[in-house]
């Protein structure tokens, strides 16, 4: 019904835009990636250098290794703490169901900054949460790995991904019709047997969107590391952000990105694959 | 009898769900509360309360001006990125085209790629053209980005809106152009208003694409930023505070559309990553 | 019941809609082959098929929401199918109605009105003609959301009218509505259409509703016209079994015809039709039992054993084995009836018809 003038218009704007602001930067990056930099000025002359440092330096995989078990930590205490959630709000809540689930939607609008830096106030040598602890004169020192380490990174990003990961299973567990779990205790299973049985395998799509969106996003992020990590914090992408500033090696910035871009995207097909083959 | 059971077996669970809404929301009490502690924000508890910090900040020209500026590039973006989604989310819904399946994951892929990666391609891009720095370049990152959020808040919507609405509408005679108007864009309301405060707390709350194209000007978490590598004082928590204000207020109005409207459609944005 | 009841169009009315040998392929699938069908001025045409059977698409040719693969409509002398559906004197009442919701009922009535730009003043009166002409007066204030669904066939019929369309398509326009109503919009919409004298082209799936409102019934099959004829002309002369099954209830019975005579199992009769396999359509209520019909010349008998008998008020329906060939007859209601009988039908309504 629409005529084809209308569709070719409709799709011509969007199309130009992204096609000039997302596909030629992505290309750029990866044209980047293959240069160099000689004596502060880029030499636009391809090879595989980048690469092979990437490779060849340690350091490089190992910052990758802690980002990965980083973002790790970070989607198992979100899945831990969103997961049990969804489940009682979506099964145990009764009448207060929708205001709670709001409640826990209100963070996702909160400032990411703002939120990141409540936790540098409370994890500080003097903040909060050592005064807390030496007002209940529990210690006289200040803990101090609690900001400045992998652990505040860990904190912060669950923080900010529980809701992330909540909402996807909160919204599977709501589909699972009801009588599929008075269908499962007529047939004589108990209340952990229905969960592991009939409710745990129908979340799984949710499960899973929540888990990739929480491990992909916590793999790139650079400001909790730079706000709450300090030095044993580091993320790969601070190597990346400091290359592009004080290193000045974009070329090498730019292969890293690709890495990234190539782990994210294959992340995501991964799970997207799973996905399908979990939902009926 | 089973009621009973069920609500026993479930008060484990009741505490730990409690717990969990306890850690949601520890950060964001403290940080209030101490935005009206005298002496700065650490040590417990907080005594000694003052409205100083916000009179301060009352007084905070560049602090103000990052405000304006951030104003700006969100309703920059704001405008963008629903006029560019909306005519995506057109395409996707109803023209076929080649690559349409690479166009459609191409759109949303900012919404999923960490913002690094989002901000340093388009650096890259603006270096080599030569184009300077400056808020224009934070409001095309910001819009190109958010395009995403707008296209799959509109598509839903799309999705939604029953075709022989707009067959009827063209049946009666309205020409595609007044069918647009007067059919689709209202039945789309509710969905454009979602994706408009949802992109303009997206954009007023951005850091890592800006962080990247930002020049002399900053937008107002670029300049929270900076300062808390000067060291921290409670009129960040005052800002802080305020800020968190302004954003429930935008929930507070996004719940009254919602719930004025006829779906609970803004969530799915973030179901599927 | 309907006063035009010509097989083919009446030559004194004029020609309204021409369909001229219409296709068209989603892809690979061919949803309608090769239609041409004439509809008159004036004329309530129903679109009779099952799911699937393409009548919907080619109503969505008609309103111009699809375009044609091959072939032309015209309407009154002029092109139709390469006009936009804007520029269409057709307007259509679509299946779930496709109210604005935006709009109240009144605001829905003068969409029409209003995009064309007419004058406020014309567009009150004829507004409010068109909600008293459906009797819906009273809920013009009313968003279409909080009207049931009888009230809101009410609207997409006023929404439709009151733009003076030269034809009106209607899309299974009474499929939503329970039984009763349904009933009683089918009186109103045919009391409507008499009224205002609008061609009325509908689609519909269910034979009973065809028969009852239409002045002729065009039946699909498969993307094609099985056959085109007045209620009464199909129902008396299918020409395809199809027909035959599709409209009303028939036996379908099948033999052939030699030296004379049509053989169908243990029943035969004599022919004059030209030998070769047959089959003959012989409807329920043409086959009679013996005892009541008195001996006449063509006429032909059979013996059959009664298996099931099922009562429906005036009529009862038995179903019986004639030498395991199973046949239905409806008589009026005569009370329980058991073992073998004989029957006999007038060889007249032993309809030949094609496979």
């Amino acid at each position: 019904m629409y005529s084809k003038a209308y569709k070719k218009l409709v799709a011509l704007p969007p199309l130009l835009w992204v096609g000039l602001f997302l596909l030629v930067p992505y290309a750029l990056m990866l044209a980047h990636s293959f240069w160099a930099v000689h004596d502060g000025m880029l030499v636009r002359q391809p090879d595989l250098h980048n690469y092979v440092t990437l490779f060849s330096k340690p350091v490089y995989a190992a910052v990758l290794v802690r980002t990965m078990r980083i973002a790790a930590a970070v989607t198992l205490c979100s899945l831990l703490l969103g997961y049990p959630l969804a489940y009682y709000l979506s099964f145990h809540a009764g009448a207060p169901k929708e205001l709670l689930y709001q409640l826990v939607i209100v963070p996702l609008w909160v400032s990411y900054l703002v939120r990141g830096y409540a936790w540098k106030t409370i994890l500080g040598s003097e903040g909060v949460l050592n005064g807390f602890f030496e007002y209940l004169h529990l210690t006289h020192e200040p803990v101090a790995f609690l900001l400045y380490s992998p652990f505040a990174v860990v904190v912060m990003l669950t923080h900010i991904y529980t809701p992330f990961v909540f909402l996807p299973v909160y919204a599977a567990l709501e589909h699972i019709p009801r009588g599929l779990v008075e269908a499962s205790e007529d047939l004589g299973a108990g209340a952990a047997q229905t969960f592991l049985r009939v409710i745990l395998p129908l979340s799984i799509p949710g499960l899973l969107a929540g888990a990739t969106f929480a491990f992909v996003l916590s793999l790139g992020d650079f400001l909790a590391p730079l706000l709450v990590g300090g030095a044993s914090g580091t993320m790969i992408a601070n190597v990346v952000q400091s290359l592009f500033g004080a290193a000045y090696d974009w070329p090498l910035g730019a292969a890293i990105s690709v890495g990234l871009l190539i782990i994210t995207v294959s992340l995501l097909f991964l799970s997207e694959r799973l996905e399908k083959r979990w939902r009926y | 009898m089973s009621g009973h059971s069920r609500s026993r077996r479930g008060a484990p669970l009741l505490v730990y769900a409690a717990l969990v809404f306890v850690f949601i929301y520890l950060p964001v009490i403290v940080l209030i509360l101490y935005s009206f502690n005298r002496d700065g924000v650490g040590g417990f508890p907080p005594r000694h309360l003052t409205l100083a910090w916000y009179r301060q900040l009352f007084a905070d020209a560049p602090l103000w001006d990052a405000v304006l500026n951030s104003l700006k590039v969100a309703a920059g973006s704001v405008a963008l990125s629903l006029t560019l989604g909306l005519l995506a989310a057109l395409a996707l819904d109803r023209a076929s085209f080649p690559g349409k399946a690479l166009f459609r994951r191409l759109v949303l892929l900012p919404l999923i790629l960490p913002g690094i990666i989002t901000g340093l391609s388009l650096l890259m891009f603006l270096v080599f053209v030569g184009a300077q720095l400056s808020l224009f370049t934070v409001f095309l990152g910001h819009g190109t980005a958010l395009i995403s959020v707008a296209t799959t808040e509109l598509f839903a919507g799309l999705q939604k809106l029953d075709r022989a609405q707009e067959e009827a509408s063209l049946d009666l005679g309205a020409t595609p152009w007044q069918t647009f108007w007067r059919v689709t864009v209202p039945n789309l309301k509710l969905s454009l208003i979602a994706a408009g405060l949802l992109i303009f707390t997206l954009s007023m709350d951005e850091i890592a694409v800006t962080f990247f194209l930002t020049g002399r000007d900053n937008t107002l978490p670029l300049e929270i930023w900076g300062r808390l590598r000067r060291g921290i004082t409670p009129e960040i928590n005052a800002v802080s505070a305020l800020i968190l204000a302004v954003s429930v207020a935008l929930i507070v109005i996004w719940h009254r559309v919602r719930t004025r409207g006829l779906g609970a459609d803004a969530p799915e944005l973030l179901e599927r990553p | 019941m309907s006063s035009v009841a010509a097989n083919s169009l009446d030559p004194a009315s004029a020609v309204l809609l021409e369909i001229r040998g219409v296709a068209k392929r989603f892809g690979a699938r061919e949803v309608l082959r090769n239609i041409s069908l004439n509809i008159a001025e004036g004329e309530f045409l129903a679109l009779l098929g099952e799911s699937g059977s393409g009548k919907t698409t080619l109503l969505r040719l008609v309103a111009g929401f699809e375009e044609p693969t091959a072939g032309e409509i015209w309407m009154s002398g002029e092109r139709l199918d390469l006009l936009p559906p804007y520029r269409r004197r057709v307007n259509t009442v679509f299946q779930n109605y496709a109210l604005f919701p935006h709009l109240s009922v009144r605001e829905n009535v003068a969409y029409g009105l209003r995009v064309k730009k007419t004058a406020a003043t014309e567009i009150d009166g004829r507004v409010d003609e068109a909600l008293r002409m459906v009797k819906i007066e009273e809920f013009a204030a009313w968003r279409p959301s909080k009207l049931s669904g009888g009230q809101q066939q009410r609207v997409a019929l006023a929404r439709a009218l009151v733009n003076r369309p030269r034809l009106l398509l209607l899309d299974e326009p009474l499929s939503a509505l329970d039984a009763n109503l349904r009933k009683q919009m089918q009186s109103e919409l045919k009391a409507l259409q008499r009224e205002i004298g609008i061609t009325f082209l509908f689609v519909t799936h269910d034979q009973e509703e065809a028969m009852a409102l239409s002045d002729r019934i065009a039946l699909l099959r498969d993307g094609a016209l099985e056959q085109v004829a007045s209620a009464r002309e199909i129902y008396a002369h299918p020409a395809t079994a199809y027909t035959a099954r599709f409209i009303g209830q028939t036996n379908l019975l099948r033999g052939e015809i030699l030296d004379g005579m049509a053989r169908c199992g243990a029943i035969a009769w004599p022919s004059d039709d030209p030998g070769g396999a047959a089959i003959f359509s012989l409807r329920p209520e043409a086959i009679r039992l013996a005892s009541d019909a008195v001996a006449r010349p063509g006429t032909a008998r059979f013996r059959a054993a009664l298996e099931q008998q099922f009562f429906s008020g005036a009529s009862e329906l038995l179903e019986v084995n004639c030498s395991g060939q199973l046949l239905r007859v409806r008589v009026s209601a005569r009370g329980p009836l058991s073992g073998e009988h004989e029957f006999v039908f007038s060889t007249a309504d032993a309809i030949r018809v094609q496979e």
